[in-house]
């Protein structure tokens, strides 16, 4: 489940919408549900926590090709 | 046409006029632009005067699109269009389909035979453009890094969509060389490949300011980029032709930066809407299972052997009270026939009769009824019963009836 830190912001949402129609369904054995729920928790944190501490990378694309950090602006 | 006109005829037959004058359908008219409006719905309005009269103009936004720059109070102006009256105020307006400025003739004569041109070839065809990704890693910027809309497009991105990453791929916006560097920056950011949009932009000027973005080797430069391409131009009122050869055309550099982000507020929003809907999803399945186990022991209860034998004993009491009713009724039924039959019984008993002065007589020495009087010879013993009692007595005589007759007559 350590794979959630690795999410972009949105596969994060995609897939917590995916776990709701999951849920909704009402098909799944309840310790599916419970671990669903569990996951889908996790990663509404996870976008939480990218919107909470997104800072917007600002770089240059120098005429060689070669990538130049210009400025971080903090959230 | 000796008729009184309503005022709507008289308004239809100078329209009708009016319109029949070829001339007036397709005339240019000089003068100086005043009351400028831009309504929301796009359309333009406008007076045209000189020092003697002026005009009432409209501009509908198709044809307000596709100018090349829309004047402002004050500028001097040719206007191409029709005459026409507006029926429902009674004016008579010039409904223009081009506007150019006085002077600067050869630029606009330019951009019109380019943007024929382009647009014969389908550059600009709509179905050519391409949808924008909802969420963006990647923002290519293609304008001069130290220009006032770079810093607009960054304040807008911090603000709306910091997740994004923006990698500017910094030109010159004006002068002769701007549209050779203009290309190149777009084919950089194409071939470093991981944007997933790309902003061509530049902050208000002159027409003459603008002009790189009216080069035909920048509009297919845009054609040509592998993702979607967001014009910002200027201002609101300039057109340019790589706005038309954009997929999207935004009216400003920080429009253009809106256009290409969701914004962060509205995400906020939907993620914690998302977040109750999981919540309330998985509180459901936990109610449906909780439903399910009560209706189980419900059940359960219904069918356990107690409940069985509660239910066999509340029947045996049931048919026991039955039976007990059943019981009482047949007993009272015999009860009333038993009665019926006492009373009948008492009707047919002989000592009733005796009770009412009559009497039975019997043979004494045999107990035999006597009936006639012929059958007690004088001098027989015999018993005569009354009610209370018996005589014994002895027949002294008897007398026939028809010897008891014959003395009566």
């Amino acid at each position: 489940m350590n794979d959630i830190d690795a999410l972009s912001f949105e596969s994060a949402f995609a897939e917590l919408e995916t776990i709701i129609d999951q849920l909704d369904s009402g098909a799944l054995p309840l310790d599916e549900s419970v671990a669903l729920y569990e996951r889908g928790r996790k990663l509404s944190a996870r976008c939480q926590s990218l919107l909470d501490t997104a800072e917007l990378r600002v770089s240059k694309l120098m005429e060689d090709g070669r990538l130049e950090e210009i400025v971080t602006w903090k959230p | 046409m000796n008729d009184t006109f309503s005022v709507a005829e008289l308004t239809v037959y100078i329209r009708d006029l009016i319109s029949a004058d070829e001339r007036l359908q397709d005339v240019t008219v000089q003068g100086e632009v005043s009351n400028m409006t831009r309504a929301a719905s796009g359309h333009v309005y406008f007076t045209l005067k000189d020092s003697k009269s002026q005009i009432k103009c409209v501009m509908w936004r198709s044809n307000a699109e596709r100018q090349l720059r829309l004047p402002d109070n004050g500028d001097s102006i040719m206007v191409h269009g029709a005459v026409n009256v507006y029926e429902q105020n009674g004016v008579y307006q010039l409904y223009a389909d081009h506007i150019r400025p006085v002077g600067v003739g050869d630029l606009y004569r330019q951009f019109e035979l380019l943007k024929a041109k382009l647009d014969a070839e389908g550059l600009f065809d709509s179905l050519r453009k391409r949808p924008l990704p909802e969420f963006p890693h990647t923002i290519g910027i293609v304008t001069s890094a130290d220009a006032a809309a770079f810093q607009d497009v960054q304040n807008v991105l911090r603000r709306r969509y910091p997740l994004a990453r923006v990698v500017i791929a910094p030109t010159l916006v004006q002068g002769a060389d701007a549209p050779a560097q203009i290309v190149a920056a777009l084919r950089r950011l194409d071939a470093y490949g991981e944007c997933d949009v790309i902003i061509v932009c530049r902050g208000g000027g002159s027409i003459e300011d603008l002009w790189a973005f009216n080069d035909e080797r920048v509009a297919r430069a845009i054609v040509a980029c592998r993702v979607p391409v967001i014009s910002g131009v200027g201002h609101e009122t300039d057109f340019t032709i790589a706005d038309f050869a954009a997929d999207v055309r935004a009216p400003t550099p920080s429009a253009a930066a809106e256009l290409a982000t969701p914004d962060s507020a509205e995400l906020r929003y939907g993620l914690d809407e998302l977040t109750r809907s999981l919540d309330s999803a998985m509180h459901m399945q936990l109610e449906q299972r909780r439903q399910a186990i009560e209706d189980a022991n419900r059940s359960l209860r219904q069918l356990s052997p107690l409940a069985q034998i509660r239910n066999a004993r509340q029947r045996i009491d049931d048919w026991t009270a039955r039976i007990d009713r059943g019981q009482q009724a047949r007993l009272h039924l015999l009860r009333e026939r038993l009665s019926a039959r006492a009373e009948a019984l008492e009707r047919a008993n002989p000592k009733a009769i005796l009770k009412r002065g009559y009497a039975l007589v019997t043979l004494s020495e045999n107990g035999e009824r006597v009936i006639s009087a012929r059958e007690a010879k004088p001098g027989t013993g015999i018993t005569i019963q009354l009610h209370d009692g018996e005589l014994k007595a002895r027949v002294e005589d008897k007398d026939t009836h028809e010897r008891y007759r014959r003395t009566l007559f």
